[in-house]
């Protein structure tokens, strides 16, 4: 068991829809408890990843290789090193929360809404530990189709229209990107004379400037729909706006890092050379700092609390990508831990408006105020995700903007400077949010009677906050974590990163530039 | 003196002998049957006998083929060539026959046209499949085409009392037969090139030549017009949508899936044979075809409400996939055609069979909105269609990817650059229409409550291509050697 530990982390929850199938639709409830079982279950299963794991080995750990469709070369080959480990548990954990969060909100079609549920769970967990890009597109594909059906079946009253649009948005990037990996593909044949998708191999292609430009245009258009960047967001909102909560917290916390993961695992090792190329990361950083500050102000003039959130993802997942493109350890390691903390506290955000939508069925911000008199517990929960959010330091989210403002401030003071306004109008706008949602008398007379959260609903937030708590007074464990994978990939974009600080540090320490260096990330 | 029909011509032509005695026996036992529709299940079993018998003959030839290490039989002088590639496509016209057959069965009683000739018919198209896939001779080719149009023609109108379907007959023939003309048109001229029909003596004329001779750019010019109407390529297209429309619904599957890849066989032996030297001259012309295929295949797809109409346009969509596999030309894309032939054969039959079960006693049940909640109503069918639809649209991990994979790979290998974008740009608006399709199937409020016409035929037929579009996207590998080893050099 011990050698396919991550294989059935990755195909639990497949194993669990079929089953689930296998369920007479008329048994609601019990198709509820299976669901959970399963996303729980997995949870468990994904917690003895953490436990193997061991952050001091360079390299990939748990790999499994198959041959499997040797006539072009494709592997089932799968593997997780630090990145991908915080991304997986972030996936099982945030996935059973969802799953959990649904038991009251859907009441429709219960049994395909859960199916759904567990097959996307599988693609994502695939998309994070693929090594083989084939495997990569599929499980990419793959949650495609699930997505579709969760905004367009149980979602709001413009679903359709929001579902397609994700659906085209996202496809249209991901055949683009099969361009660019057919281009990787051929290209390594024409060099080694064999075909293989194995990412570790096609690290060894040696292509000049010219094609890897346009393998990376090909990628960025894949990854920076998905993420989204800044000009490529608007699919964003109408998704997240009509899809159902679990649906959102999910688009949110999971979906979205799968095209910053993209950009970290394929962009930059697979073509180094233009991912450093002055053009192209002065146009990222830009579009970055763009979606950070166009996010934040657009978040601020939201009459709905949910598009509210959405737009605050634009401009949290700037930061990701600016911290990416940074191209120093304290960037990569810092759009790493942010992308975690989004995922926690956005996604705590978002079950929040869920809470309050079973309730009242609006999401106007203007028809609540004062809901701190009648909800305390869902006031505190509240403010503690949107503290998080806000980036308070002793919670997660100040941890994440930290990081990557030191590599931006690395990488260029300017980028750092604007991205600083980013922080201050993202404190601006959620402050605002709860001051009008929970402050103040209660305005509307239907606010007056709604119960508090129950003890199901105050379940699915605790691991939430103990996660945000953690990171936020002790993130140690995840630098030492993110360590290593994140240096690799600086000696692969910027071979002379580390000769340079060793050098400046040749006085004192003749080797211990890295490790000063890593030191610093952690503080 | 070569003596005429020895032994080894015997063996080649074998599973045309069986499709053709078999399909008269259907005609002369016919006339013993009494009227009762019930009576044509002997019909349907002499079919399937038939189809057994011609199986066998061409495994015969498929393992004489694996033990002797040849590459090819031939016979009648080099007219018919039995390679791994007429193998290939002979086996998808023999699965498409048997599926649509089986499916027909119960489809005929509901439209209330059940007639043997209809059976006969099925086994004459395929009769001439055969030889468009292993005709290697001029006139070989043309009597096959004509075999299998004439059949066609007869099975697109056999809904008598229909105005539609005699209107799709009408069509389809006319047009048919403009473009048999042209084609005939450029057969003469390359005949008088060569002096001879046979296809290699062609080659050598033509490459002597060189692809800017002005009678061999004619002969190019009329022959691709006749092939690309075949395949029903832009702007050769006109009769697919109303054919497609006006058939019995398991002859558009028929006529989509085994007829296209018959003529995309034809088309491959003549482009890759005697015009392959040409290359030069037909590579710009079949570009424009290709690009102006997808691009109206796909943006007329969108506003169709009719579904016969839909995946009429989705099905000229895929002609211009394929020919972009020629159109790169190297291993890679020849071998990309023979993969995406042979999905396509599976996915589109799954959806139009899908169709077929749409039409119930006093329904038609063609039209987009018929399909409305069929989630809610069969979930089998709903699922099993979009299944279908996905791998039409070719999202992994089903059938249809693969196909799109190797045409997207040869484009890149052989650096055409613009058409693949513009191809994979394509997918996306693909899956626009087929997802409208699927957004009223899972989304839409039911209409009628009728459910489903079903039957044992149509659930073993629904079942292996769908098992098959699930099986051959997860583990492709057998079909990949299949298809690698049927490479037409």
């Amino acid at each position: 068991m011990d050698q396919h530990l991550l294989s059935i982390v990755l195909f639990a929850p497949l194993a669990g829809f079929v089953i689930l199938l296998l369920i007479p639709g008329s048994q609601k409830n019990l198709i509820r408890l299976w669901a959970n079982l399963v996303g729980f279950g997995s949870f468990l299963i994904s917690l003895l990843l953490v436990s193997r794991f061991d952050k001091n080995i360079p390299g990939f750990q748990m790999v499994e290789r198959v041959d499997w469709i040797p006539t072009f070369g494709a592997q089932y080959l799968i593997g997780i090193d630090g990145i991908s480990l915080l991304l997986v548990m972030l996936t099982t954990l945030v996935g059973f929360l969802a799953i959990l969060s649904s038991w009251n909100a859907i009441d429709d079609r219960v049994k395909e809404y859960y199916a759904m549920f567990l097959l996307l769970q599988t693609g994502m967990i695939g998309v994070f530990v693929s090594l083989d890009f084939f495997l990569f597109y599929m499980f990419w594909e793959l949650v495609l189709v699930p997505m579709y059906f969760i905004i367009g079946v149980w979602g709001g009253p413009r679903r359709l229209y929001a579902a397609i649009k994700f659906f085209l948005y996202t496809l249209t990037g991901s055949v683009l990107m099969l361009l660019g990996i057919l281009t990787l593909y051929f290209q390594y044949h024409q060099q080694f004379g064999a075909y293989t998708f194995e990412i570790e191999k096609l690290m060894t292609l040696d292509m000049p400037l010219g094609i890897q430009q346009w393998v990376f245009w090909a990628f960025f258009i894949g990854f920076a729909i998905k993420v989204p960047m800044f000009p490529f967001h608007t699919w964003l909102p109408d998704a997240h706006v009509e899809a159902p909560t679990a649906g959102s917290v999910i688009l949110a916390s999971v979906l979205l890092k799968m095209g910053t993961y993209g950009f970290i695992r394929f962009s930059l090792p697979l073509v180094p050379k233009a991912s450093v190329n002055v053009t192209i990361v002065q146009i990222l950083a830009v579009l970055s700092i763009v979606g950070i500050i166009y996010g934040a102000l657009v978040s601020l003039m939201q009459q709905d609390w949910k598009k509210l959130i959405a737009y605050s993802s634009v401009s949290h997942l700037g930061f990701c990508t600016l911290g990416i493109f940074a191209m120093n350890p304290n960037g990569i390691a810092g759009s790493v831990i942010q992308q975690i903390n989004h995922g926690i506290s956005t996604g705590m955000l978002f079950l929040i408006i869920g809470v309050v939508y079973e309730r009242r069925h609006t999401r106007e911000i203007a028809e609540y105020g004062g809901l701190a008199h009648v909800m305390p517990k869902y006031a505190i929960v509240f403010a503690i995700a949107m503290l998080s959010s806000a980036g308070l330091p002793l919670l997660n989210g100040f941890v994440g903007e930290f990081t990557i403002l030191q590599g931006a401030f690395e990488a260029n003071r300017a980028w750092a400077a604007f991205a600083v306004m980013g922080v201050i109008l993202g404190a601006a706008y959620l402050l605002w949010l709860y001051q009008r949602t929970m402050l103040g008398q209660v305005t509307n007379g239907r606010n007056l009677h709604l119960p508090d959260m129950s003890a199901r609903e105050i379940a699915v937030f605790l691991p939430l906050i103990a996660w945000a708590i953690w990171i936020g007074v002790y993130p140690k464990p995840y630098f030492d974590l993110l360590e290593k994978p994140v240096q690799q990939i600086v000696q692969r974009v910027r071979p002379d990163y580390y000769q340079g600080a060793v050098k400046a540090d040749a006085g004192t320490r003749q080797h211990g530039g890295v490790a000063t260096m890593q030191a610093g990330a952690a503080q | 003196m070569n003596q005429f029909f020895t032994a080894a011509d015997y063996f080649v032509l074998n599973p045309a002998i069986f499709l053709a005695l078999f399909g008269c026996a259907i005609l002369l036992f016919d006339l013993l049957l009494s009227p009762d529709p019930k009576q044509r299940k002997w019909l349907l079993g002499i079919l399937v006998v038939g189809l057994g018998f011609a199986g066998v003959a061409l495994l015969k030839q498929q393992l004489y083929l694996n033990e002797s290490g040849q590459s090819q039989l031939t016979a009648f002088q080099g007219a018919l060539t039995i390679d791994r590639f007429a193998l290939l496509f002979n086996w998808i016209f023999e699965l498409a026959t048997l599926i649509v057959a089986i499916v027909s069965y119960n489809y005929l009683d509901i439209e209330g046209e059940h007639h043997g000739e209809y059976y006969a018919l099925m086994l004459f198209a395929q009769c001439g499949m055969f030889f468009l896939a292993a005709g290697t001779d001029l006139v070989t080719l043309f009597v096959g085409l004509e075999l299998m149009a004439l059949s066609f023609y007869v099975m697109v109108g056999f809904l008598r009392t229909d105005k539609r379907s005699n209107e799709a007959a009408m069509k389809y023939l006319l047009l048919g037969a403009f473009s048999s003309g042209f084609l005939a048109y450029g057969f003469s001229l390359m005949y008088g090139l060569a002096g001879s029909t046979l296809l290699s003596d062609v080659s050598a004329a033509i490459s002597k030549r060189g692809p800017w001779d002005p009678v061999v750019f004619l002969a190019m010019a009329t022959t691709a017009v006749g092939l690309l109407f075949k395949i029903s390529a832009v702007p050769f297209h006109m009769w697919a949508p109303d054919a497609y429309e006006g058939a019995p619904t398991t002859i558009t599957a028929y006529l989509s899936v085994a007829s296209k890849a018959a003529s995309f066989a034809f088309l491959l032996r003549i482009f890759l044979g005697p015009l392959a030297s040409a290359r030069p001259s037909w590579e710009p012309l079949l570009t424009v075809v290709a690009i102006l295929t997808m691009t109206v295949g796909n943006l007329a797809a969108i506003s169709q409400s009719n579904i016969k109409r839909l995946l009429a346009y989705s099905s000229i969509s895929h002609a211009g996939y394929m020919l972009l596999g020629l159109i790169a030309g190297n291993e890679t894309g020849i071998q990309g055609i023979a993969v995406y032939v042979l999905v396509y054969a599976f996915m589109n039959l799954g959806a139009f069979l899908v169709v077929v079960a749409m039409r119930r006693k006093n329904i038609i049940g063609e039209d987009l909105d018929d399909m409305a909640g069929l989630m809610y109503k069969s979930p089998g069918y709903a699922i099993l269609m979009l299944v279908f639809l996905l791998s039409l649209a070719g999202i992994p991990p089903t059938a249809g990817f693969l196909g799109k994979y190797y045409i997207f790979l040869s484009l890149i290998e052989t650096h055409h650059y613009v058409l693949a974008v513009i191809a994979t740009l394509y997918v996306a608006v693909a899956i626009y229409y087929y997802f409208r399709v699927v957004k009223t199937m899972f989304v839409g409020e039911m209409v009628e409550k009728a459910p489903l016409a079903s039957s044992f035929g149509l659930r073993l037929a629904l079942g292996i291509t769908g098992v098959m579009t699930l099986a051959i996207g997860i583990y492709p590998e057998p079909i990949l050697r299949l298809a690698q080893s049927s490479l037409l050099k």
